[in-house]
């Protein structure tokens, strides 16, 4: 099936399923190529969200919720296994179990 | 028992890359530069804010040290930034590693004394020696001025260090405790709870006040020497 609009120039929701592989594997994967991708990322969040007349805090909130998630997701490993110790320690961290003992 | 408590101050890598080179870089992204005359809503509180700390702070300085406006205007609010930003859940803090607030210090610190013992060589050596001091003290008021000379860099990088190290790992501590409370006695977990609330909005005004006083001290040590 012929597309009447070049692959290459093709929106990522305008892409049919069987041709995807293909245009990931024509995109600029170059450091400039990379850096402009950010760079229009970045001012459509910029001006959808905050270059507007009247914005509000939901354009900075959005941000600094997303650095929260992903700053959650980069120490989810430690987190987890501190969690296990706290488990394995009785419903109670482990540095803080001599504090709990002598309070009880 | 300190393990657990020190984990959020290593400095994050992912896979053996430096992650630690973007959080440093994050804060730029909230402060968009901007062209126009009239601007949204978020640039012109930034400008509001610049205008007030600039007028305040480089006002004492004459032509010589307003060159500096730009180098302190942008450090004030980096570590400004930062310290705010450190305060989200699970984020890490560059300013609580030392070797970054030393290699904030140090060439500030050694720019404005350099650049006085350039300009006005007499001038900067007679604040080795303070006015009116009797004749037997100079020899060990000389020395003990040089040593408070060389200090100045190291208090500035530790002052900033421990100021936001200490709150975090005070926040960490009274959280952890206010936890482990809540199944022995609400009442005690509720009031250690107020503590948390009240650390909380203390450490708001540190983080800032930490970047002011930093600023502040580079800029006297600017008007010493210009």
């Amino acid at each position: 099936m012929a597309s009447v609009v070049p692959l290459k120039e093709k929106k990522l929701l305008e892409v049919k399923l069987g041709e995807l592989p293909s245009w990931i594997l024509m995109r600029d994967f170059t450091p400039s190529g990379i850096a402009g991708a950010f760079q229009r990322g970045y001012y459509r969040y910029y001006n959808k969200y905050v270059n507007v007349k009247k914005g509000s805090i939901a354009g900075l909130s959005m941000v600094l919720a997303a650095y929260v998630f992903l700053n959650y997701c980069r120490s989810y490993k430690e987190l987890s296994e501190s969690l296990l110790d706290c488990f394995a320690s009785g419903g109670v961290s482990p540095d803080r179990v001599g504090l709990v003992h002598r309070l009880i | 028992m300190n393990e657990n408590l020190f984990t959020s101050f290593i400095t994050p890598m992912m896979l053996g890359l430096p992650l630690v080179t973007l959080i440093i870089l994050f804060p730029s992204l909230l402060f968009p530069s901007s062209n126009r005359l009239i601007n949204n809503r978020l640039v012109s509180l930034q400008q509001w804010a610049l205008q007030l700390m600039s007028k305040q702070m480089m006002s004492i300085h004459n032509t010589k040290g307003q060159t500096w406006t730009l180098m302190l205007m942008s450090l004030i609010l980096f570590i400004g930034s930062t310290n705010l930003l450190g305060l989200l859940p699970h984020s890490f803090t560059p300013t609580t590693q030392l070797s970054m607030n030393l290699g904030m210090a140090i060439p500030l610190w050694a720019g404005a004394v350099i650049t006085g013992f350039r300009n006005k060589t007499k001038a900067s050596l007679a604040h080795f020696l303070p006015q009116g001091t009797p004749t037997p003290l100079i020899p060990m008021l000389v020395i003990i001025e040089t040593i408070s000379l060389f200090i100045q860099p190291m208090a500035l990088a530790v002052r900033l260090t421990a100021n936001i190290t200490a709150g975090h790992l005070l926040i960490h501590l009274i959280g952890g405790a206010t936890l482990a409370l809540t199944s022995i006695s609400p009442t005690t977990a509720l009031i250690t709870f107020i503590i948390l609330i009240l650390l909380t909005i203390l450490e708001f005004a540190v983080a800032m006040i930490q970047a002011y006083v930093f600023t502040l001290l580079v800029s006297l040590y600017l008007h010493d020497n210009t």
